[in-house]
């Protein structure tokens, strides 16, 4: 939540993200995608999640511990064990440093390796797991290598710190359609190879679908749908959710857009206090819609939606939507 | 259908003091009267450079070396910056890429729509003007109340749609339309290309979409070109490319996208796109494509017929 002033009006807090709880489970490495358009909390999430920000209300458990109490050594080992890989390869990067720059620094910070030698190795194994060679790209500066190249070194530092979870937000948005394959393949990788699991914060459903065991589908920072992905993305219940996956533009001439008129995004104001929030852009808007935010209905064991269509099904008994997960 | 636009031979180098980038590199198409044309391309292809270069508005270091743009057999890249003038919006219009940077943020929608009109039609009276203006948004689906708006009052899938209305409010035979929803959502993109196709059948104007994205093209085009190092590698219907592409690198593009009816396997392209300053002899594909041989190392494929409307340029072939 931000609560922004100013000189002359006190400006009412802009709720971004608002009862989301979900669990990354220890055993089972996963990949977890939290998608949603713009405006609908996942970034916010995500710096949450890395405890860049805190939260006005709710806590972000590791292993038990709140992020907010964590001791200095605690804090160390949360930081090692959760990596984060960002959007834009091009910030990323210091340009003043070659490549080399951003992977030691995290085997000098954790101590991952005694003295050069081992360092270099460590670099070298991380490169390759990420398909690329380590002759061609260390030396470089970041003006020398592609964004995908640079999106893989990240990943490869990211993999260097041996993490628990990554945080991958929206990794391959900016990269050309031939190479964003091949980084999200390296992910799946780490998940498989290395038992890591991964926090894919995406807008685009189809790389979700492709890669991930469970999705959670964020409309104005409130969960509309979780499960597994293949039954959410394969029969998605949520209003919204229909909406998003049947605008998704797939390469397939037999499935095209049908020309209907959609609910207009402009119709809907920006804030509203009661009630569910794509009520005002939704077909199957109801009288109770308007009444109250519709709670997490269990429609089957691995989905849950927030609609009131689905009101005849149990409600969930926690907020965790993880509860509804494959 | 007759040919509205035909483009020969068209090259577009940035001048560099280490030689001529060649971002645009002898491109020919004909594009028919309603055709809706995507050209499709990753960065780096030179599908941006070929969109400016259409409406003659390469600026320096870029410099047209050579080649044709001929608009109902006038060649665009010869006539007069007057006729020029005349000729952009009226005849060929641009839809920019980015509309959020593309509106003049001190400047109402409105004085933005009637600047075009009063360029090209001279005094015309207040209610004339309001009139057209109201022509103009509710031919985008929008009600004429968001004339009197500023940009930074309007959703970005708004600000795309008063950039497509300004674009066709002369009634334009050529739109072309350089990646009009790259920053919108899903939804709103869907919202906003269903709107462009609306009002250019409306119209019967043909366009040229330029993107990257194959699911968009899919959706939206009729014919694609695939541009790769400046240049067209294939070029057909679309329904043919999708289906059954022939040049590798195309076939390895609609291989690499994923679906959303079943998990597979995800493989992008091996290789990197190459750097366009000092680019080697040959194709520029051969050296990321797993079916070169000798000859692509030499020799620049050119584009060639496979079948009816459906070219390609690869020594398979």
């Amino acid at each position: 939540m931000y609560a922004g002033g100013g000189w002359l009006r006190k400006r009412e807090p802009v709720v971004a993200l608002d009862h989301v709880s979900f669990t990354i489970a220890d055993d089972r490495p996963s990949i977890t995608a939290i998608a949603g358009e713009s405006g609908s909390g996942k970034t916010t999430l995500g710096h949450l999640l890395l405890g860049h920000l805190s939260p006005s209300s709710g806590q972000v458990l590791y292993h038990g511990k709140d992020l907010a109490r964590m001791t200095a050594d605690e804090r160390m080992q949360f930081r090692r064990a959760v990596q984060p890989i960002f959007q834009d390869p091009f910030a990323a990067f210091n340009p003043f440093y070659r490549v080399d720059h951003v992977l030691r620094q995290p085997i000098r910070r954790f101590h991952l390796a005694d003295g050069d030698r081992p360092a270099a190795r460590l670099i070298d194994e991380a490169l390759e797991m990420v398909g690329l060679r380590p002759k061609e790209t260390l030396g470089r500066f970041p003006h020398q290598l592609s964004g995908g190249q640079r999106q893989r070194i990240m990943v490869a530092r990211a993999l260097l710190c041996r993490p628990k979870v990554i945080l991958a937000d929206e990794p391959v948005s900016m990269v050309d359609a031939s190479l964003r394959a091949t980084i999200l393949a390296s992910l799946q990788r780490l998940n498989q190879e290395f038992g890591i699991s991964v926090v894919y914060i995406t807008h685009d459903l189809t790389t979700a679908y492709q890669i991930s065991d469970n999705i959670i589908i964020l409309y104005r920072g409130s969960v509309a749908e979780a499960g597994s992905v293949e039954r959410v993305v394969q029969e998605p219940q949520h209003p919204y959710t229909q909406l998003l996956i049947s605008s998704i533009p797939v390469p397939d001439r037999k499935r095209r857009w049908v020309g209907e008129d959609l609910p207009d995004a402009d119709a809907a104001p920006a804030r509203q206090s009661v009630g569910c929030k794509f009520a005002p852009r939704c077909k199957s808007v109801m009288d109770v819609c308007w009444q109250q935010p519709p709670p997490l209905y269990q429609t089957s064991p691995d989905r849950v939606a927030a609609c009131f269509l689905y009101q005849h099904n149990p409600i969930l008994p926690t907020t965790d939507v993880a509860q509804a997960f494959a | 259908m007759t040919d509205v636009l035909r483009v020969e031979d068209l090259a577009v180098y940035y001048l560099s003091p280490n030689g001529p980038i060649k971002a645009v590199d002898g491109v020919s198409f004909v594009l028919k009267a309603g055709e809706r044309l995507g050209l499709i391309g990753e960065s780096g292809s030179g599908k941006t450079t070929m969109g400016t270069a259409l409406m003659r508005l390469t600026r320096p270091p870029g410099q047209i070396v050579r080649g044709q743009v001929q608009l109902h057999g006038r060649d665009l890249l010869a006539v007069s910056e007057k006729e020029l003038s005349h000729i952009r919006l009226r005849e060929i219009a641009l839809v920019p890429q980015g509309a959020m940077n593309a509106l003049n943020p001190v400047m109402r929608i409105r004085e933005q729509i009637v600047d075009g009109i009063l360029a090209h039609e001279g005094d015309l009276s207040r209610r004339d003007l309001a009139e057209r203006v109201a022509q103009a948004l509710a031919r985008v689906g929008m009600p004429a109340t968001l004339a009197d708006r500023f940009p930074h009052e309007l959703s970005g899938g708004q600000k795309q749609r008063v950039a497509i209305a300004i674009a066709t409010m002369l009634n334009p035979m050529v739109i072309v339309a350089d990646e009009p929803t790259s920053a919108l959502d899903v939804v709103v993109q869907r919202q906003v290309m269903l709107t462009l196709g609306r009002v250019q059948e409306g119209l019967g104007a043909a366009v040229i979409l330029i993107g990257h994205d194959m699911g968009l093209m899919a959706q939206f085009a009729d014919t694609i070109g695939v541009l790769y190092a400046g240049k067209l590698v294939e070029y057909g219907p679309i329904d043919d490319v999708l289906e059954a592409p022939r040049h590798p690198y195309t076939r390895l593009l609609v291989e690499s996208l994923p679906k959303l009816d079943a998990k597979h396997e995800l493989r992008g392209i091996p290789g990197l796109p190459p750097a366009l300053l000092n680019l080697a002899p040959g194709c520029p594909f051969a050296p990321r494509c797993p079916h070169a041989f000798e000859r692509c190392h030499i020799e620049t494929p050119l584009l060639q017929d496979l079948a009816a409307e459906h070219r390609v340029a690869c020594h398979l072939y």
